[in-house]
């Protein structure tokens, strides 16, 4: 069949590197096997944005899912669903995490940032306000998980902890445009905004200097 | 996903005793590899053993002098740590020249040496492949194998060991540490940990199906200029094409370890008896009876060309 042997193909050529970031779908996911165990519900507490949260979940929900379908905070967003892209970066813990890559129930007792957590229309956080007056964005389908992930770089260069471009292991990394870029690799941007999200956080790291 | 039942593991012994009581059980750690995997069915455990709260994510001493990481240390922390920043260099550089700042949050140091092939077609469940699928062939021969191995291949498989940890770790000369369900412990040297594929691709490596990697330990520091190059089709966020992780000390001897390359870290420590002759000398060796395919011969020279940049940046 000729649709099915293009998908497989697309297949074959995308996965593998992070380039295939939002276009991974796999012909398993068409034709899935008869389940040997029965779905099984699990209750879960954490704290989102500084409210206690239980749900209760079939075991197989992600930590993005679990945000989105179950949270309604849809401001953490699902790109590729392969930890390939970045768009669902949360902050963990005080560490930023690709949701998508986690279950919920792996997360009991867990403190969760999501973008609605850091900021808030009338409240923005500074990393906001830095992305929309540096157009940090086009589309803004990546931007929550940019500023999630922004957030912790920042906070990553502040606690002295180097990067595949620093020079030194040792010497304190300083917030260059080429350490933030490095550090932001793992978050993809279709519109290719990089040059004005890397602006906004200079600003954002030199106000805080 | 295929529905699965989780628990999560309260000591590493009955973790392990765990894994043997219910067929078609996993240990999840961060669960950035086996998760992906899961979503696409390559990988469907029925039952699923959270080894997070078991602790295990503490770097200490050895009485040794050498470092014990946890298993669940993180990618990020141990490549943050302050004694492997300054006595294990090769280490922190090839765990921040891997995936993302967010995948190194999650990603551990067990789960790195156990994550899967990047093997396209180990990735496509349509296409025949003998990891995947015992004795259904291999699609990558003879098909798109560019990323692919070229030395320690067998004609089942032709897929590499994607990590960047291992090849610091093999060049390091550490240990892996388990326990099985019998609560034995047992101490796997790095150079055995990871299997060639042979007529059996589907088993990675040694490590027997529920045992739990409780620590990696690395031996005494050995000094020396340490480098971590990895050659890929972007400047980031992406696996190695080739890689060397080295270990050179200023008389012209060294360590030397090659990623990118095979089903396992690749070292060949005769040929690093051969490094005060440089990179030509070491890689006639190391790479002798390599079998690349059309697409991938160019890993060879490489390999080659990446260690002479290691060794002339490490002589300054
Ligand atoms: C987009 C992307 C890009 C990446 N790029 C790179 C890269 O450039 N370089 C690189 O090296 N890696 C890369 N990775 C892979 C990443 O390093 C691994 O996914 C990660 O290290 C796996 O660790 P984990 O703790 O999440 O493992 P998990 O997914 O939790 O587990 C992996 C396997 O290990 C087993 N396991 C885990 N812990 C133990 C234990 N203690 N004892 C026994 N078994 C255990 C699990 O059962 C499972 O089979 C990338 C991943 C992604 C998604
Ligand atoms: S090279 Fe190995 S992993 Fe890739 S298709 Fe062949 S058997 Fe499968």
């Amino acid at each position: 069949m000729a649709g099915e042997l293009e998908l497989s193909r697309r297949g074959v050529l995308m996965v593998g590197g992070a380039s295939a970031a939002l276009a991974t779908v796999s012909p398993a996911e068409a034709q899935t096997p008869p389940p040997d165990t029965a779905p099984t519900q699990m209750a879960v507490s954490f704290e989102i944005n500084g409210a206690d949260r239980t749900l209760e979940l079939d075991t197989r929900t992600t930590l993005l899912d679990a945000l989105r379908e179950h949270l309604n905070l849809t401001g953490t967003k699902k790109g590729c669903d392969h930890g390939q892209c970045g768009a669902c970066t949360v902050i963990v813990d005080g560490q930023r995490i690709n949701s998508c890559l986690s279950l919920a129930v792996m997360h009991e007792g867990a403190k969760v940032t999501t973008i609605e957590g850091l900021g808030t229309p009338d409240d923005l956080h500074p990393m906001q306000a830095a992305f929309i007056k540096h157009d940090g964005y086009q589309c803004g389908y990546c931007t929550p998980g940019q500023i999630c992930s922004a957030v912790a770089v920042l906070d990553e260069i502040r606690q002295g902890l180097p990067s595949h471009v620093s020079a030194s292991l040792t010497d304190r990394p300083r917030a260059t445009n080429e350490e933030m870029r490095e550090r932001m690799s793992g978050n993809i941007c279709r519109c290719g905004a990089y040059s004005n999200i890397a602006e906004a956080m200079a600003e954002v790291a030199g106000a805080r200097a | 996903m295929r529905p699965f039942s989780y628990e999560r593991a309260t000591t590493p012994a009955a973790a392990a005793l765990a894994a043997r009581a219910r067929p078609g059980a996993k240990f999840i750690a961060g669960g950035t590899n086996l998760l992906d995997l899961m979503k696409l069915q390559i990988e469907t455990p029925a039952h699923l053993i959270d080894v997070g709260p078991l602790g295990l994510d503490r770097i200490e001493e050895t009485p040794e002098g050498g470092l014990r990481i946890g298993a669940l240390v993180s990618n990020s922390d141990l490549a943050g740590d302050a004694r492997v920043r300054r006595d294990y260099g090769v280490l922190s550089r090839a765990l921040l020249a891997g995936a993302s700042g967010q995948l190194r949050n999650k990603a551990t140091t067990g789960g790195n040496l156990l994550q899967r092939t990047r093997c396209p077609y180990f990735y496509d469940t349509a296409q025949a492949c003998n990891k995947r699928e015992p004795g259904s062939g291999c699609a990558a021969i003879g098909g798109f194998s560019r990323q692919l191995a070229v030395i320690g291949v067998s004609d089942h498989c032709i897929a590499t060991h994607p990590s960047d940890m291992a090849v610091a770790m093999r060049v390091l000369d550490a240990q892996v540490e388990t326990v099985n369900a019998a609560g034995e412990t047992r101490a796997i040297p790095m150079a055995e940990f990871h299997r060639l594929p042979e007529d059996r691709p589907h088993i990675d490596t040694v490590l027997p199906p529920g045992d739990l990697i409780t620590a990696v330990t690395l031996p005494r520091p050995i000094g020396g200029t340490h480098v971590y190059r990895k050659v890929r089709d972007r400047a980031s966020y992406a696996f190695a094409v080739v890689s060397v992780a080295a270990v050179l000390q200023r008389d012209g001897t060294g360590r030397v370890a090659f990623g990118g390359l095979a089903h396992k870290p690749w070292r060949v420590e005769a040929a690093e008896a051969a490094l005060p002759q440089g990179a030509k000398a070491v890689a006639a060796i190391a790479l002798a009876g390599a079998r690349p395919t059309h697409e991938n011969a160019f890993k060879v020279t490489l390999a080659e060309r990446t260690l002479a940049a290691v060794i002339s940046d490490a002589r300054g």
